[in-house]
């Protein structure tokens, strides 16, 4: 993996390509599920069966917002999971590509 | 906003009910172990013939891949007794089962630190109880102390990174807090402090050893203070002072925390090796996963609780009537007030256990008699 960079963080466009951080796992749960990241140990909860959803198609589409259409992810939502998204890749659980 | 905050339920809430696995599973090794802590809380000594054979180990790995444990906590007892200790390490972080054990650092020579530190996904948590020979070693044993610091020269000389420092908090190390966060910070190492509880041997040490009421007010702020030093979430009981600490500050047993013991018997945390607190055993038919989603006692905890005696305090929400092990092996009643409320309910609960009617700890494999670290090991 490049290292990071601090630029690197709070970069987060909607009309980006995003794909799971292959060094994170996802374990489905009640209220969602929960992700691990081996590299730096965090664990995050990801609070919304449709947030798991949209986190695991990122890959497929070629923008996060592409990937929240697949999804149905309503219009007056997406901003929410834009935050939601912009808030995993700060915690490395998702990166550009 | 679905990740993380503001979400109409809490997290607590969530939590309370159960996951699908633990994420905080300890499992501990061995009840083996060449040091006698006053409060080791699996009165661990002697090695159980039953434990859990290098072949059973494995498959409790595998299955603990399989419903996604991402990582365990080993201790025991000492785990690096068992021959097969660091196989068995490998076999996990080969799973994707990440590992952090505990150890009292006498094992931990320059050869296994820098094999340590080449392993990915294992952390090392090296235990002493006071930031001086003389504090710690009046809990943990002659020379305990010293074997521990040369551990972690060991670990710092061979470049394992930030390793672990945990301490269990007593009444004689409340004062050498600032101490023992100067030598984790020597070290580049993590400060982890957690509570006594009156399990195993600590219930005979315990009454003398737990912190006094204004020693945990200084804890408290202390800890307000430095959100970096690591608790395991372990003093939520002290959330009722103010502002709450770092963490779910709940009670994760069986609901977040499990524990697995040598011989494979799952308890509902590491504080609570009683038979009442059993919920199976992983070489029952469905093995762990089966005893995790379905055992009486488990899904019991997940359910919602009574305040209790606790019901007309208005602050039983901060500190949900304190820990379960806590309450059951000083003989208060589990939906009584915490030993160490902070409001000391705990001393009048205490007051009214009639003498002797506490329960026993569960198995114990204490020696006979004290041992001291530069003794060795009996046979």
């Amino acid at each position: 993996m490049p290292a990071r960079t601090d630029e690197a963080r709070g970069t987060f466009e909607l009309a980006n390509a995003y794909q799971l951080d292959d060094r994170v796992a996802i374990r489905p749960e009640p209220f969602g599920a929960l992700a691990y990241h081996y590299g730096n140990r965090r664990l995050v909860f990801l609070r919304a069966p449709e947030l798991v959803e949209l986190v695991r198609i990122l890959a497929d589409h070629p923008s996060a917002e592409a990937a929240m259409a697949a999804a149905g992810i309503p219009d007056r939502r997406r901003a929410a999971f834009g935050r939601a998204l912009a808030s995993l890749e700060a915690a490395e659980v998702i990166r550009a590509r | 906003m679905p990740a993380e905050r503001g979400a109409s339920r809490s997290l607590a809430t969530e939590m309370k009910a159960g996951l699908d696995a633990p994420i905080c599973l300890t499992w501990e090794m061995t009840y083996g172990c060449n040091l006698a802590c006053v409060h080791c809380l699996s009165s661990s000594g002697r090695r159980d013939p039953a434990e859990l054979t290098t072949a059973e180990a494995r498959a409790v790995i595998d299955e603990l891949a399989r419903i996604q444990v991402f990582y365990v906590n080993i201790g025991g007892g000492e785990p690096t007794i068992r021959p097969d200790f660091f196989s068995l390490v490998e076999y996990a972080v080969g799973h994707g089962v990440g590992v952090k054990f505990s150890t009292n650092g006498t094992r931990i020579t320059p050869d296994r630190a820098r094999y340590l530190a080449g392993l990915d996904y294992v952390d090392v948590q090296i235990s002493i109880d006071g930031a001086t020979a003389a504090t710690n070693d009046l809990i943990r044993g002659d020379g305990s102390y010293a074997a521990a610091r040369q551990a972690m020269d060991h670990l710092a000389a061979a470049g394992f990174g930030a390793f672990k420092i945990s301490v269990v908090v007593t009444r004689h190390n409340v004062a050498e807090l600032d101490g023992l966060e100067s030598l984790a910070a020597a070290y580049g190492a993590q400060l982890r402090l957690t509570r006594l509880r009156p399990s195993g041997r600590g219930a005979d040490s315990w009454a003398y050893l737990h912190p006094t009421a204004e020693q945990q007010r200084r804890l408290y702020r202390w800890l307000l203070e430095r959100p970096h030093v690591l608790t395991g979430d372990s003093f939520f009981h002290l959330s009722a002072l103010g502002e709450a600490l770092p963490g779910l500050n709940l009670c994760g047993a069986g609901r977040v925390v499990c524990l697995i013991d040598p011989v494979g018997d799952v308890y509902a945390c590491p504080f609570v090796l009683h038979p009442e607190f059993r919920a199976g055993s992983v070489r029952d038919p469905g093995g762990f996963g089966r005893i995790w989603r379905e055992s009486e006692l488990f899904t019991g905890l997940r359910s919602p609780t009574s305040a209790g005696a606790c019901s007309t305090c208005g602050s039983f929400d901060a500190c949900q009537g304190g820990c379960m092990a806590a309450k059951f092996f000083t003989g208060i009643p589990l939906d009584g007030p915490d030993p160490e409320c902070v409001f000391g309910h705990g001393e009048l609960a205490l007051a009214g256990v009639a003498p002797g009617s506490a329960p026993a700890p569960g198995p114990g494999h204490s020696r006979p008699s004290p041992v001291s670290v530069r003794l060795g090991r009996r046979a």
